[in-house]
């Protein structure tokens, strides 16, 4: 075709930066023998680390993918998803301990309670965009806070939920080591659902949505329902998680509605690198398990390292963890094919 | 006469914090036209197209879409109802290849989008067409690389390929030839012309040479208010429009 020349910037028609047009994605191979690595870490984590940070770490792997779901595919950053992650964990308690169900109807329960809850909070926040969003979500999870606070009847207030059953079908599931195992497939369930979610022709209009709201309601996208819809679907998953954390703690504290619950999870997402899905999952690992080691070794002071780390993660490496990694092997495989040409 | 009309505009006004963009225009594009909408900087024309597609509600009056009341009605519902648009900045997705902009506006009215349970390779199945609409605009060799690599003229093409698969019946371009090189005008006029068939093409447009080529009618405005409609020769030797154009002229210098 023929060569045209743009008045304004000079660029020719044809000049495609080809580090750009190569790869979007990595190639199969690259990707398979990631997942094999990643399901061999999730197979072994509980052999090589205190089995309950490993329970910990799957619960909040499912809470930072469902924030990035919203933050790093739609573009809206939540900053009040503790009230579903919370919720959930509180309807999961309740349900185990006065319906004494299996715990994965418990959990599954809390996080249909979360995804009822997402409906009204998502539907008044999508109106807004970047921190105004962020502020109606923080608010509505603030009442969600002081609601669970107040009603004590049924919460215990500040001395939480206590005595959560691990009950499934007379297995003796109190070991954590077992427990870990009992729930991992219905994590890795959750993430693969994420990961559909993104890989579907909804999660394209999502991107869309994202990159450029006008134009996509100008090809007939109604914006506002797209949001309130992964909004339900991220407030789920977040669900997901909090009931199995609540499962694996046997025990809710008002903690879990906090607001620094939700700025945690923003964290984690922003240290795996927003926008790559499985970035959450290392950012969750990463952070549970410093968590874990400060706290271990009596440091008192365990936001302040987190909170460095974040702000370090934040001005050095923008694109998080995974993000630098892929971008960086994704630069060296285009170089590798430049110097065979 | 307002049934005869495809797109119509009555008494149509917006008010911007005490400035009036938009003052009681009326405006009745006939179906199978062109319709081209000139004037100065400032006339309101961006304003007319932003109200025509609902990404703004009119202060005042009323718009008619081949008889049915579309005043207020939100930007995806005109867009279903029949009326795709271009952008005067050119609005695309950054990150998503010329061929996914495609396929996303094949799949709009479909629900497709919806199926958030299901492979985005099923979008495979728009494959075919937005191939031939991306040769259509010249874009055939270009259908993967993401829209934020792609030069300005190319980035306008595309522009005219996402709105045309949404086959609709009327097509807004706001200034589809703004900033293009001799050889991309040529090829966007005759990109329109050609897709012209079956459909009606309301322009914004500067290039008057665009406009006579193109236009069976043309409106222009002058702040906020229709001056003159008529055949683009009549429109072109009438006194007022002469007087509107070099008293701009003369302003900017």
């Amino acid at each position: 075709m023929t060569s045209t020349v743009d008045p304004k910037t000079g660029r020719t028609g044809q000049a495609v930066p080809s580090a750009l047009v190569t790869v979007a994605r990595a190639p199969g191979w690259v990707r398979y023998a990631l997942l094999a690595v990643g399901l061999g870490v999730a197979l072994w984590l509980p052999n090589n680390l205190y089995p309950a940070v490993a329970v910990d770490i799957l619960c909040w792997a499912l809470f930072a993918v469902a924030v990035d779901l919203l933050l790093g595919f739609t573009g809206l950053m939540s900053f009040g998803h503790a009230a579903f992650w919370g919720a959930s964990a509180y309807v999961t308690g309740l349900v185990a301990i006065h319906l004494g169900l299996p715990f994965p109807a418990a959990v599954l329960a809390g996080a249909l309670a979360a995804a009822v809850l997402a409906v009204p909070i998502g539907y008044l926040a999508v109106k807004r965009t970047g921190i105004y969003f962020a502020m109606v979500t923080l608010a509505f999870a603030q009442m969600v806070y002081y609601i669970a606070n107040e009603w004590r009847s049924v919460t215990q207030g500040e001395n939480g939920l206590q005595g959560i059953p691990r009950e499934f079908f007379g297995l003796d599931l109190t070991d954590d080591y077992y427990f870990y195992y009992a729930i991992l497939p219905i994590v890795l369930l959750g993430l693969a659902g994420a990961w559909r979610i993104v890989h579907s022709p909804f999660g394209r209009v999502l991107v869309g949505i994202r990159d450029n709201p006008a134009r996509a309601r100008a090809l007939g996208y109604p914006v506002h329902r797209y949001k309130l819809t992964v909004f339900v679907l991220s407030g789920f998953l977040a669900g997901l998680g909090g009931g199995l954390f609540a499962v694996g703690h046997r025990f809710v504290s008002l903690e879990v509605l906090h607001w620094t619950t939700s700025g945690k999870a923003v964290i984690v997402v922003v240290l795996g690198g927003i926008g790559t899905l499985w970035g959450g999952v290392l950012g969750a690992g990463i952070v549970v398990r410093l968590e874990d080691w400060l706290s271990f070794s009596g440091f008192e002071a365990i936001g302040l390292v987190t909170g460095g780390i974040f702000v370090l993660v934040v001005l050095l490496f923008r694109r998080g963890i995974w993000g630098t990694t892929a971008d960086l092997a994704r630069r060296l495989a285009a170089r590798r094919q430049r110097d065979r040409t | 006469m307002t049934g005869q009309a495809i797109l119509s505009a009555r008494g149509l006004t917006r008010d911007f914090r005490g400035f009036r963009a938009v003052d009681g225009v009326d405006l009745d594009v006939a179906p199978d036209s062109v319709h081209a909408l000139v004037g100065p900087n400032g006339a309101g024309k961006t304003t007319l197209f932003n109200l025509l597609t609902g990404f703004l509600s009119p202060t005042d009056g009323r718009i008619e879409l081949a008889g049915r009341d579309v005043t207020g009605l939100p930007p995806e519902r005109v867009a279903r109802l029949g009326v795709a648009r271009s952008f005067q900045i050119t609005s695309l997705f950054p990150q998503l290849s010329a061929r996914e902009h495609v396929e996303l506006a094949l799949q709009s009215p479909s629900g497709l989008g919806w199926r958030f349970w299901r492979s985005a390779k099923l979008m495979r199945r728009y494959a075919d067409r937005a191939g031939e609409l991306l040769d259509m605009v010249g874009l055939a060799d270009l259908a993967e690389a993401p829209a934020e690599a792609l030069a300005y003229g190319r980035k306008r093409a595309l522009e005219l390929a996402i709105a045309l698969a949404l086959d609709p019946k009327v097509l807004l371009l706001d200034e589809p030839t703004a900033g293009m090189g001799l050889e991309d005008v040529d090829r966007t006029v005759d990109l329109i012309a050609r897709t012209r068939q079956g459909r009606t093409v309301v322009m914004v447009e500067h290039n008057m040479s665009v406009v006579g080529r193109l236009a069976d009618t043309v409106t222009v405005l002058q702040a906020g208010k229709v001056l003159v409609e008529g055949p683009y020769e009549q429109v072109r030797a009438d006194e007022r429009v002469i007087t509107a154009y070099l008293g701009a002229a003369d302003a900017a210098h």
